[in-house]
C-alpha cells in the first residue's frame, strides 16, 4: 500500500510542477517523472507489460520527440510578468475558465467513480499479467484495430515529415539545422 | 536474514564491483589493444605491462579540477552524468550470467544467478537503453555550447534511430525462443545437434546477430558510429565541457553499455552459459569468455574502420539495417510456421 | 491493498490537472504535454478497470491508446514547429487572425 501512495503522489505532484514551470524542459523531463510513477502502478497493476511499453514507447520515445523539438525551436520561456502578479482566479479568460473547469471536473469525476466501484476489498479475480495471454488476445479479438493502427502510424510518419519540412520557397524564420 | 536474501545480496554487490573491474579492464584493453593493432608499443609504464593504467586514470581524473560553465544550467548540467551511469548500471541488473546454482549446497533450492528475476527481462533492457538517452540529450543541452548540443543532439537521434533495428533483430530470437525471458531464453540454447554444433541461436540466425551487434555498437557511440563525439569534428561533442568525475562517469556509463550489450548478445545470440567440458555450476566462465571476446571485437572494430559521417551514419541505420531487419524477422517467421521450431 | 476506488481517484486528479493545464498554459508545447497528461489518466483508470474484471482487453486498449498518442504528438509537434516558423512565437494567442 506504501508503494501506491508513493507513486500516486510521485504522480500528481510531477504533474502539477508540469503545468506549473516556465521552462519547458523542466515541464518535459517532471512528465517523464510521471511517466515513470504511472509505470510502477502498472506494475501495482499486475501488468508488467503495459509498465514496461509505458517506458518504452511514452518516456523513451514520445519525450524524446518533444525535447528535440524544445531544443530545436529554442522554446522561449513564457510572459511571465502578468502571470505572477495577478491570482489564477482572477486572470481573463480561459485561464479563470481552466481554473474552474478543472475544480468542477474533479469533484464531478470522484462522485461519479466513487459510486461505480462498490467493492472496498482488494481485487478479487486473478490477474490476466502474461504476455502470451495479451499477444494471443491481440491478434484475434483485435486484429481489426491492430491492423489500422498500423495504417495510422504510417499516415502519422508521412504528415510528420511533410508538416515540418522546411518550405523553400518562403524565406520566413526557420529552426536550426542539425 | 535468510540464506536466500544473504545471497541476493551478494550476487548484487559481486556483479556491481564486477562491472567497475569490467570497465577498469576495457581501458586498459583497449590501450593495449590499439597499440597492439597500430604496431607501437602501448601502457608499459604503470605497473607491470601497464596493469595499474586504469587506476591511474581514475587518480587523474579524481584530482582535475570540476569545471561548470557559468551559462550551464546546473541541475541539469549535474543530473545528466547521473542518468547516464545509472542507467548504464541498472540494464545489467536483469541480464543472467549463470545457471541456478545452490552454492554447493548453502541454499536450500537454486537460486539464479541474476540480480532480479523479471518475467518481461528483454523489454526491461530495452526500456533503460532508451532512457539512456536523456543522459546524452541533457549534457548537450545543459552545457550552452554550440559543440555539445550538436553532438548531443546527433548522438540521441543516432540512439534512437538504431533501437529500431536493435528491436526487430531481438524480435527475431523471441520468436525462436518463445519467451520474455532471458533465463528462458539461454535454456532453450542448451544441447547440440549431432554432438557437435550447439544449439546456439547464432546459427539459426547469422543475419539477426549481425544486425544486433551492429546495432549495439550504435547505440553505444562507438566507432564506426561515433561520430558525435568525435575528436576530430566535433571537439569532444556532447562531453565537450565536462571535466573530472562527471566525464569520468560518461566514461564508465560507455564502457558498462558495451559490457550490458555483449552480455545481452551473449544471452540471446551465444548460448549464455552453456559450453563443453565445465559442469553447469560453472558456467559463468564460460560467459565471462564469450562476453570477453565480444568486447574483443568491439575494440578491434574500433582501431580498424574508418569513422561513418553522420548522413551516412543516418542513412545507414534507416535504409539498410532497418529493412534487413525487417527482411529478418519475417523470415524468420515463416521459418518457425514452415519447421514448427 | 489499495483497490479500484484508489485508482480511479488517483486517475481522476491527473485528468483534471491535464485539463487545467490545457487551459492555464500560454504555450503551445506544454498544452500538448497536458494532452499526454489526460491521455495517461485515462490509461491507468483503463489498466485498473481491466485488473478488476479480470481481463486483457484493459491493457490491449492501453496499446491502442499509447499508439494514437504517439502519432498525436508527432503530428501535432509538427504542426507547432510550422506555426512557430511562422510567427516566432509559441503563444497561442498570437494565431488569432481567423478570429470573429
Amino acid at each position: 500500500m506504501t508503494f501506491f501512495y508513493l507513486f500516486a503522489a510521485v504522480a500528481v505532484v510531477a504533474s502539477l510542477l508540469v503545468i506549473a514551470q516556465r521552462n519547458p524542459i523542466y515541464s518535459v523531463l517532471l512528465l517523464i517523472a510521471s511517466f515513470g510513477a504511472l509505470s510502477g502502478l502498472y506494475v501495482l497493476l499486475d501488468a508488467p507489460f503495459v509498465a514496461v511499453t509505458q517506458i518504452i514507447v511514452y518516456a523513451g520515445a514520445i519525450m524524446v520527440l518533444f525535447l528535440f523539438v524544445v531544443m530545436l525551436l529554442n522554446a522561449p520561456h513564457e510572459e511571465t510578468e502578468h502571470d505572477e502578479k495577478v491570482h489564477l482566479l482572477r486572470r481573463p479568460g480561459p485561464v479563470w475558465f481552466g481554473g474552474v473547469l478543472a475544480a468542477a471536473l474533479v469533484v464531478e469525476l470522484l462522485w461519479a467513480l466513487t459510486r461505480a466501484g462498490s467493492d472496498s476489498g482488494p481485487f478479487s479475480v486473478e490477474a490476466v499479467s502474461s504476455v502470451r495471454t495479451l499477444g494471443r488476445v491481440l491478434f484475434t479479438e483485435y486484429a481489426f484495430p491492430f491492423e489500422v493502427t498500423s495504417v495510422l502510424i504510417l499516415v502519422a510518419m508521412v504528415g510528420a515529415v511533410v508538416l515540418a519540412k522546411r518550405d523553400s520557397r518562403s524565406g520566413g524564420p526557420s529552426a536550426p539545422p542539425v | 536474514m535468510t540464506p536466500l536474501l544473504i545471497a541476493q545480496l551478494v550476487v548484487l554487490v559481486v556483479v556491481f564491483h564486477a562491472l567497475l573491474l569490467g570497465a577498469a579492464a576495457m581501458v586498459w584493453v583497449e590501450r593495449w589493444l590499439a597499440a597492439a593493432l597500430q604496431q607501437r608499443r602501448g601502457p608499459i609504464l604503470v605497473g607491470w605491462q601497464g596493469l595499474l593504467q586504469p587506476f591511474a586514470d581514475v587518480i587523474k581524473l579524481m584530482f582535475k579540477e570540476e569545471l561548470r560553465p557559468k551559462a550551464a544550467d546546473w541541475f541539469l548540467f549535474a543530473l545528466a552524468p547521473i542518468i547516464s551511469a545509472t542507467c548504464a548500471f541498472s540494464a545489467f541488473a536483469v541480464v543472467p550470467f549463470g545457471a541456478s546454482t545452490s552454492f554447493f549446497g548453502l541454499l536450500d533450492e537454486p537460486m539464479k544467478l541474476q540480480v532480479a528475476d523479471v518475467n518481461v527481462a528483454v523489454l526491461v533492457i530495452f526500456a533503460i537503453a532508451s532512457m539512456g538517452v536523456y543522459g546524452i540529450v541533457l549534457a548537450g543541452w545543459s552545457s550552452n555550447s554550440k559543440y555539445s548540443l550538436l553532438g548531443g543532439l546527433r548522438s540521441s537521434a543516432q540512439m534512437i534511430s538504431y533501437e529500431l533495428s536493435y528491436g526487430l533483430a531481438l524480435a527475431a530470437v523471441l520468436l525462436l525462443g518463445n519467451s520474455l525471458s532471458l533465463t528462458d531464453l539461454v535454456n532453450a540454447q542448451a544441447g547440440s545437434w549431432f554432438h557437435v554444433i550447439p544449439r546456439w541461436f547464432v546459427f539459426l540466425q547469422p543475419l539477426g546477430f549481425l544486425i544486433f551487434m551492429t546495432a549495439g555498437v550504435a547505440e553505444t557511440n562507438r566507432a564506426p558510429f561515433d561520430f558525435p563525439e568525435a575528436e576530430q569534428e566535433l571537439v569532444a561533442g556532447y562531453h565537450t565541457e565536462y571535466s573530472s568525475m562527471s566525464f569520468a562517469m560518461f566514461f564508465l556509463a560507455e564502457y558498462i553499455n558495451m559490457v550490458t550489450v555483449s552480455a545481452v548478445a551473449t544471452d540471446l545470440f551465444l548460448g549464455g552459459w552453456h559450453g563443453p567440458l565445465l559442469p553447469a555450476s560453472l558456467g559463468w566462465i564460460w560467459f565471462l569468455i564469450k562476453v570477453a571476446a565480444l568486447l574483443f571485437f568491439y575494440v578491434w572494430m574500433r582501431w580498424t574502420l574508418p569513422r561513418y559521417r553522420y548522413d551516412q551514419l543516418m542513412a545507414f541505420g534507416w535504409k539498410i539495417l532497418l529493412p534487413l531487419a525487417v527482411v529478418n524477422l519475417l523470415a524468420t517467421a515463416a521459418g518457425v510456421l514452415y519447421f514448427g521450431v | 491493498m489499495p483497490t479500484l476506488n484508489d485508482y480511479l481517484i488517483l486517475s481522476a486528479i491527473l485528468f483534471a490537472i491535464g485539463t487545467a493545464g490545457v487551459f492555464v498554459r500560454r504555450n503551445l508545447i506544454t498544452i500538448l504535454l497536458s494532452i499526454e497528461i489526460m491521455l495517461n489518466a485515462v490509461n491507468l483508470s483503463f489498466v485498473a478497470f481491466g485488473r478488476s474484471f479480470g481481463t486483457a482487453d484493459g491493457q490491449i486498449i492501453v496499446f491502442f491508446v499509447m499508439t494514437v498518442a504517439a502519432a498525436e504528438a508527432a503530428v501535432g509537434l509538427a504542426i507547432v514547429i510550422g506555426l512557430f516558423r511562422h510567427r516566432e512565437s509559441l503563444n497561442p494567442d498570437t494565431f488569432t487572425s481567423l478570429k470573429w
